[in-house]
């Protein structure tokens, strides 16, 4: 049997790339952002996951819009990010699960969600910064990738509701997964940013802590606002929160917080990572 | 509407009306056509991205090395290539990045071509608030907090 050990909501701002490639972790700008990833790194070679199943959305590297999918799930032997404009590629592949994949969208599909699926695609910073944050080093990626891609691009934006339904219905295909796999969820991006308009560089520290706040204990507490009102809130690109809520929707055991690290600023956002651990709910 | 009782006078009115959400989001406005208008927050719906296609279409080509050179060494033609309207091309030649996102330029597109002219996230807030980048840098800092939770 499948087992879901937890999940990792990390920031995946293209600038933490660039101070990796740059080897300034350590820089006093940097630092208070990647001593956050620490725990996670622990709990990462302590659990030995087999896979990861990563909410995320792409910024333009994989989807245009001529063809914009509201979700997306990939089922690719091969994923691979590459230069997004800025002369940064990441070259380590991170090596697909199509069983998995096509287990995963063949369960969503029978609960009525409607996912476009890719044989082909790459995957933007949004899953290459986490990738690069929790498994430093030149080695190969010690899991297997299935990406999940949610439009946070242009709206109409999934609903928050839809996003957290759509998670717990993967969870319940990962639940159902008969082969003996550890997994974890990830959530990317966020937390309150916006980068266009009169409002760039909106930052909120309340709706944040909020957030942070009750993403364990309570998610649902996140979907009282709509798409919109997470817009204003958290600004235009704070929306990334929807894939937060997606992948929190797909713990669905007995959920803890281990470690919550929030840094304000880095480059214009508010950058967060969360560790949450999922146990199996024991039935008396 | 009674809602809007308690409200102190002056205060724009929520195009948001349900939920109790009122009181946390006083913020936004309700356009003619009734679309939520939220200050200083471009969204990038269906009409932008209608009158958007041919700049970001543009934009994404940057994605590959050879045709940011391109564009590089003769943008005129680059941008007639992707036939650019008037409005777009000009709000290019003047690196107007207000004028882009009113033409319909989604950021995460446009920061591909500001990236050919050396421009990161933080000058293009700079660029769009009016502000001198240190002063938008210090913008940011004033909001500087790390909080560090780990369970025992």
């Amino acid at each position: 049997m499948s087992t879901i050990c937890g999940g990792v909501f990390t920031s995946h701002v293209p600038g933490i790339g660039k101070a990796i490639a740059q080897g300034l972790q350590q820089a006093p700008y940097w630092k208070p952002f990647f001593d956050g990833l620490v725990p996670v790194q622990h709990f990462l070679w302590r659990e030995k996951p087999d896979v990861a199943v990563v909410f995320y959305n792409d910024h333009g590297l994989n989807f245009f819009l001529d063809k914009m999918p509201t979700f997306a799930v990939g089922a690719a032997p091969e994923y691979r990010h590459e230069d997004e404009g800025w002369g940064i590629a990441f070259d380590r592949p991170y090596r697909g699960h199509p069983e998995l994949s096509w287990h995963i969208i063949e369960s969503i599909v029978a609960d009525e969600f409607d996912p476009v699926t890719c044989q082909a695609m790459l995957v933007d910073h949004a899953v290459a910064v986490p990738f690069e944050l929790c498994w430093p080093g030149a080695e190969g990626f010690p899991v297997k990738l299935v990406p999940i891609a949610i439009n946070t691009v242009q709206h109409p934006l999934p609903s928050p509701k839809r996003c957290h339904d759509l998670g717990k219905a993967v969870g319940r295909a990962l639940e159902s997964w008969p082969r003996d796999e550890k997994i974890v969820v990830f959530g990317t991006g966020g937390l309150s940013h916006q980068l266009e308009g009169g409002r760039a560089g909106h930052i909120n520290v309340d709706y944040d802590k909020f957030c942070l706040r009750n993403l364990a204990p309570d998610p649902e507490a996140l979907l009282q606002h709509d798409t919109l009102d997470i817009v204003e809130l958290a600004g235009s690109q704070g929306v990334e929160i929807l894939n937060w809520i997606a992948a929190r929707g797909a713990l669905r055991g007995s959920v803890r917080e281990l470690a919550s690290n929030y840094h304000v600023p880095i480059s214009n956002t508010a950058a967060a990572t969360v560790l949450l651990e999922n146990r199996e709910t024991l039935i008396a | 509407m009674t809602a809007d009782n308690e409200d102190p006078p002056g205060r724009p009115q929520n195009a948001s009306d349900k939920k109790g959400v009122r009181t946390m989001l006083p913020f936004s406005t309700q356009s003619a056509t009734g679309k939520r208008v939220i200050p200083g927050t471009p969204v990038f719906d269906g009409e932008s991205a209608q009158s958007g296609y041919a700049l970001n279409a543009m934009c994404f080509s940057f994605n590959e090395k050879a045709n940011r050179e391109a564009f590089m060494a003769d943008d005129e033609a680059y941008m007639a290539r992707f036939a650019l309207t008037e409005a777009q091309k000009k709000a290019v030649r003047e690196r107007d990045v207000p004028a882009m996102i009113s033409a319909g330029g989604n950021v995460y597109y446009l920061a591909k071509l500001a990236g050919i002219f050396g421009l990161n996230v933080q000058d293009l807030g700079a660029l769009q608030t009016g502000m001198r980048l240190e002063e938008f840098k210090a913008a940011l800092l004033a909001h500087s907090i790390t909080e560090r939770r780990v369970a025992a």
